[in-house]
């Protein structure tokens, strides 16, 4: 029987008096690339730090390839590579050893060294392998905690924001690797406050609010569900007709984004700005993205995410 | 495609001990790559007690008939580095790793709380060990000490070991701050060990001292793992050894419930 990759069914999670998961029901299937999305606080890290057996739920249940995360432990955690959010090591070995024992801990002996050296390899890690891991600088030891993950080659990964602080080289030949695992039939589920690379990447996403799933499709139909096109024009510092405010999306130094649900309401924007007498310096047609499904399901909430995502 | 991530799982041989074995590996290397402080630095105490107190007390003290003061100490002070060297090992690494957040990778794995405990535990008595025996090497430079029963010394080295490598885990585990663990070695471990008659025999103290001596394990341990070098002790072997092989299961029972039910570690 061909199991989901991961299925949560109605997990709950109470910090003393905070509510944190309510209800989360969630199938992801095998091969999938998923991206779980949501504001700090939506409970995304808490959904996976139970999914990883590092904290129980309240209630419900999670498994991993039909493995409870609880009561068969050992075979769910064998399949599952976490990749944790905090930029930890242990400082008293060097790379290899650290994905020796990583692997080792999994069962693996010296028959998975050539796979450690793939992961080596595919990150830029492979002629830091005998560093230690204090001399690493931060980016090295972000692809070091992420070759840890993968050191037992598991079928299902989680990254919880792998590229947090992270410079463009590694973000883009760490998505390469794990477009290749993918492609070779991993499943994927990425947590990231960079919601480009979610669009880019992810074929379906998932967005918590809350401590709730508040929307869950493929990325293509979110996009065609809440996205239309964004009028980006330049007109100064001018009082719009009242016709066109609500249809305001954004507004920063003299640059108003309307938000539009079809083409000929370009023409209604025009018009209303010529009739009130107001010139257009300069015009942009942009497709809407991934970012503003999230701030139009996540809301005032999204401020913070969004401007996380913008440094 | 999704076949060769089948084929994979199912390709690579997963080994049962391979995991417990690998954290046990990974603990001793831990001690051993900081080994001068981790063994020779026990090693130099003792040797300074036993140089300083030998010095003084050597032609004043006689504890047992026809055995010199410096042959008594030796066997208490490498007990005692024994004990407190098993207890570093276990919580030290344990700490560390909570404060260093590395300890997640551990929790991450298939390992089942029983191979986390043993794997700790025996990483806990090798060191334990290691340093027993650097200082009965050393010492034999200056004593030519006889051993009477080594089983004995063998039952009550690993026992010992065992006790305060456990203990150690649990302390590991239950602190969440260095002080917290500074409070466990100098407001539990220090005063038990030297309260524990390494340098006097119990019956040298007025008879309510006697009674409260009679209540701390490291007591017994000293004075069975003595018993091995000189035949005699304060009290009889076998009921030393049962107060510290029941003290040691009942610590482990302890120790392995926090480790399944998750205390402190899986939140």
């Amino acid at each position: 029987m061909n199991h989901p990759a991961i299925q949560i069914r109605g997990v709950h999670k109470h910090f003393g008096a905070l509510h944190a998961l309510r209800g989360v029901d969630l199938t992801i299937e095998q091969g999938e690339f998923f991206a779980l999305l949501g504001p700090n606080g939506a409970g995304k890290s808490t959904l996976i730090n139970i999914l990883a057996g590092l904290i129980a739920p309240s209630a419900g249940d999670i498994s991993v390839m039909g493995f409870d995360v609880q009561q068969r432990y050992q075979q769910a955690r064998q399949l599952l590579g976490v990749v944790p959010q905090e930029l930890v090591f242990d400082p008293f070995f060097n790379v290899r050893e650290m994905l020796r024992f990583q692997a080792g801990y999994f069962g693996l002996g010296r028959e998975n060294d050539p796979w450690v050296d793939e992961v080596l390899e595919g990150l830029g890690l492979a002629d830091k392998a005998n560093t230690n891991m204090r001399k690493l600088s931060g980016g090295m030891k972000r692809r070091a905690l992420i070759a840890q993950a993968l050191a037992h080659k598991p079928p299902v990964i989680v990254l919880d924001e792998p590229t947090a602080g992270v410079d463009v080289e590694l973000r883009q030949m760490l998505w390469e690797f794990i477009k290749k695992l993918n492609r070779d039939g991993h499943t994927i589920i990425l947590t990231t406050h960079y919601l480009e690379e979610a669009e880019t990447l992810c074929s379906r996403v998932g967005m918590m609010k809350q401590g709730e799933i508040v929307a869950l499709d493929s990325t293509a139909n979110l996009l065609n569900k809440f996205a239309g096109k964004h009028l980006r024009l330049t007109l100064g510092d001018v009082q719009l007709p009242p016709e066109v405010q609500s249809m305001v999306r954004h507004v920063e130094r003299g640059v108003y984004t309307f938000a539009l649900t079809n083409m000929i309401q370009i023409e209604y924007v025009l018009s209303s700005l010529r009739a009130g007498g107001i010139k257009v310096i300069d015009m942009q047609l942009n497709e809407a993205d991934l970012e503003d499904v999230f701030l139009s399901l996540v809301g005032n909430t999204a401020a913070e995410h969004k401007l996380a995502s913008q440094l | 495609m999704m076949n060769d991530v089948k084929q994979s799982i199912t390709g690579n041989q997963v080994s049962s001990w391979r995991g417990p074995w690998t954290l046990l590996k990974k603990e001793l290397l831990r001690f051993w790559r900081v080994s001068f402080q981790t063994v020779a630095a026990p090693v130099i105490t003792a040797l300074l007690y036993l140089l300083i107190f030998s010095h003084v007390l050597d032609k004043h003290v006689q504890v047992y008939d026809g055995v010199a003061y410096t042959e008594f100490l030796i066997p208490g002070l490498i007990m005692m580095s024994v004990l407190q060297n098993a207890f570093a090992n276990s919580s030290s690494s344990l700490i560390q790793s909570k404060v260093m957040g590395n300890i997640v990778f551990v929790l991450l794995t298939p390992l089942t709380h029983l191979q986390f405990f043993l794997a700790f535990l025996i990483a806990a008595i090798i060191r334990g060990l290691v340093v027993g025996l650097c200082i009965y090497l050393v010492a034999m430079w200056f004593v030519d000490l006889t051993v009477a029963s080594p089983w004995m010394l063998v039952a009550f080295g690993l026992l010992g070991s065992a006790l305060l490598g456990t203990f150690g885990i649990i302390a590991g585990i239950w602190a969440d701050r260095f002080d917290q663990m500074a409070a466990f070695q100098n407001f539990i471990i220090m005063p038990l060990s030297f309260l524990s008659g390494v340098f006097y025999s119990i019956h040298s103290l007025p008879p309510f001292w006697q009674k409260v001596s009679h209540l701390n394990p490291f007591f017994y341990m000293i004075d069975g793992f003595r018993y091995g070098f000189f035949g005699k002790g304060d009290v009889s072997p076998v009921l030393s050894l049962l107060i510290v092989a029941a003290s040691f299961l009942v610590l482990a029972l302890i120790t392995l419930k926090m480790l399944k039910s998750g205390y402190k570690l899986r939140s």
